[in-house]
């Protein structure tokens, strides 16, 4: 074809325009589908409970992935500081991944755990309380609004169609007690999404106030999850490094 | 006019053109690049090919080019090693780069000596006080504050005098190795309106916030008798058990009621009775750090906040 062809095409420049450019991700994405070690085999690693999910979804409404990374790279000083470098397989749930892509606040791939649910709600109340020199908003209105989980078995189906295995068949359910455990299988049934959520937001009493189900209780319940899913113990220091 | 001064100039320069010509006149000079320009562009390609093949790259099948074994790090007692990537270089980092050694090798050293050695040794020392501060940062400054100060009513001052679970290095290192939970039960039902009062009263007369008088007296007797009880934890003369991480109320030193912050006896005496009356229940807990940071680590945290004042 000659070049002169092209230039006076301009459908037919923008199709190949497409093409040339699409080739640089496609050589660095569509391997990862067929390498069988992209993703490490860990175990551990489940999807998260419906007041979990609620959570998520409330990091995400808030912005929070636009200051907070949640991706630990494996250098020594985010060892250190971060603990365990994240790996593939811990976001294999996450739609979409929140490993963002800037720190004006800490990375929180593994916060949780490292503190208290009391301190997580007067830190997101109000940050400079517990740390002065903090820039972070205020999120007050966590601890006023009510958490709103009536669509919470929706949003478990619709992360159901990209592959997240929350159950809606009794065969699904029986799949995640081989792979899960029974006591997980049940929290990722969606026929009982909402009282799985009510339940562990009182059990967990994350908020503080047992007698009102806040935002608050979803989001710091999520933060607590946040890294904690994989014991890292179980596995020698160059396992990991076998999938890279 | 511009057409004969083009033409001119191409001329003169005697550079070919492509060939095609656009609009009637705009045309393209053929500069071709120097060779040794070339020659060097497809040297950086072949690098680039034999890069590709001695480095992990490239895709193949369901697994990719490994290239050449060039890290090494141990697991367990045998020496491993495997093609370069981020993770086995961090390993090896870890085991073998230059500050991780120095530090393991002082670490090594804190491990076979005591609190009372470390103090004597001033190169012991500074070292925990710089790792102390990174570690304290990372995992205690968020409750108690960059600097260990704390915030009043929730996590505890680091650098006061005031101890309430003991400021010697050993019952420090036990409080971070274990954690603590420090709790008041609520008199808020125990006791009426008026002898809450009294009681307030008589804890401020401990540290000289409030003058003596009949309310305090009958404050004292409650607060020594059976009737408050409080003795039973903050001990008779008020100055607290360490041992049970009850409050010293006569040192001035104020970590649950923010008494220095007001002004006037009544909004201290509010602040005091609202303890009194709550009790302190499930917000001063300090988690153990014994599975977070290893024991050497708290030990070098021990001396850290040891010295970050009022150690004992």
């Amino acid at each position: 074809m000659r070049h002169e062809n092209i230039e006076i095409n301009a459908a037919l420049m923008i199709v190949l325009i497409l093409v040339v450019i699409s080739i640089g991700g496609l050589v660095e994405i569509v391997p990862l589908f067929y390498i069988n070690k992209t993703i490490e085999k860990v175990e551990g690693v489940r999807p998260y409970t419906a007041l979990e999910l609620r959570g998520r979804d409330i990091y995400i409404r808030e912005g929070c992935y636009l200051c907070h990374s949640q991706m630990i790279r494996p250098f020594r000083d985010e060892w250190l500081r971060y603990g365990h470098y994240s790996l593939a397989a811990e976001s294999r749930y996450d739609h979409p991944f929140q490993w963002g892509s800037k720190r004006t606040g800490p990375d929180l791939a593994r916060v949780g755990g490292k503190y208290s649910s009391a301190w997580h709600v007067q830190h997101l109340n109000a940050p400079r309380s517990v740390v002065p020199e903090s820039i972070m908003p205020n999120y007050s209105w966590l601890l006023q609004n009510d958490l709103y989980y009536k669509d919470v078995g929706d949003r478990m189906r619709a992360l159901r169609v990209t592959g997240v295995p929350y159950s809606a068949t009794q065969a699904e359910y029986e799949a995640n007690v081989k792979t899960f455990g029974k006591d997980i299988a049940d929290k990722l049934d969606i026929g009982a999404a909402e009282q799985n959520l009510l339940e562990q937001a009182k059990t967990g009493n994350y908020d503080g106030n047992p007698n009102k189900l806040t935002e608050m209780d979803a989001l710091v319940a999520y933060l607590q999850v946040l890294g904690t899913m994989v014991d890292f113990n179980k596995y020698n220091a160059g396992y990991f490094a076998e999938f890279r | 006019m511009m057409n004969e001064k083009t033409t001119k100039q191409q001329k003169s320069t005697a550079v070919q053109t492509t060939g095609h010509a656009w609009d009637g006149d705009l045309q393209e000079f053929n500069n071709p690049l120097p060779r040794w320009w070339l020659w060097s562009f497809y040297a950086t390609v072949v690098f680039a090919l034999i890069y590709w093949l001695l480095y992990p790259s490239w895709p193949w099948r369901d697994s990719w080019l490994h290239g050449l074994k060039t890290v090494t790090f141990t697991v367990g007692k045998e020496k491993v090693t495997t093609d370069w990537n981020t993770r086995a270089v961090l390993i090896q980092e870890l085991e073998e780069g230059r500050s991780a050694t120095v530090q393991r090798e002082f670490m090594e050293k804190i491990a076979k000596v005591d609190f009372g050695e470390i103090q004597k040794n001033p190169e012991m020392l500074a070292f925990a006080r710089s790792v102390g501060k990174g570690l304290f940062g990372t995992n205690c400054a968020a409750c108690h504050g960059r600097g260990g100060q704390g915030v009043v009513g929730l996590y505890p001052n680091l650098t006061d005098d005031d101890w309430l679970w003991g400021g010697s290095m050993e019952k420090i290192q036990e409080t971070l190795t274990n954690g603590r939970n420090g709790f008041m039960p609520a008199f808020g039902e125990t006791l009426n309106p008026q002898q809450l009062d009294d009681v307030a009263t008589y804890v401020l007369t401990l540290s000289a916030e409030a003058p003596q008088s009949e309310a305090s007296d009958r404050g004292r007797e409650l607060f020594q008798g059976y009737g408050g009880g409080c003795y039973a934890c903050h001990g008779k003369d008020g100055k607290g058990q360490q041992s049970l991480g009850s409050a010293n109320l006569t040192d001035r030193i104020w970590t649950i009621a923010n008494v220095p912050e007001k002004q006037t006896l009544e909004d201290k005496k509010a602040a005091v009775k609202q303890v009194i009356a709550n009790g302190v229940q499930n917000r001063r807990v300090m988690p153990a750090w014994k599975d977070r940071m290893s024991p050497n680590e708290i030990k070098l945290m021990a001396v850290y906040l040891h010295q970050l004042g009022g150690g004992q």
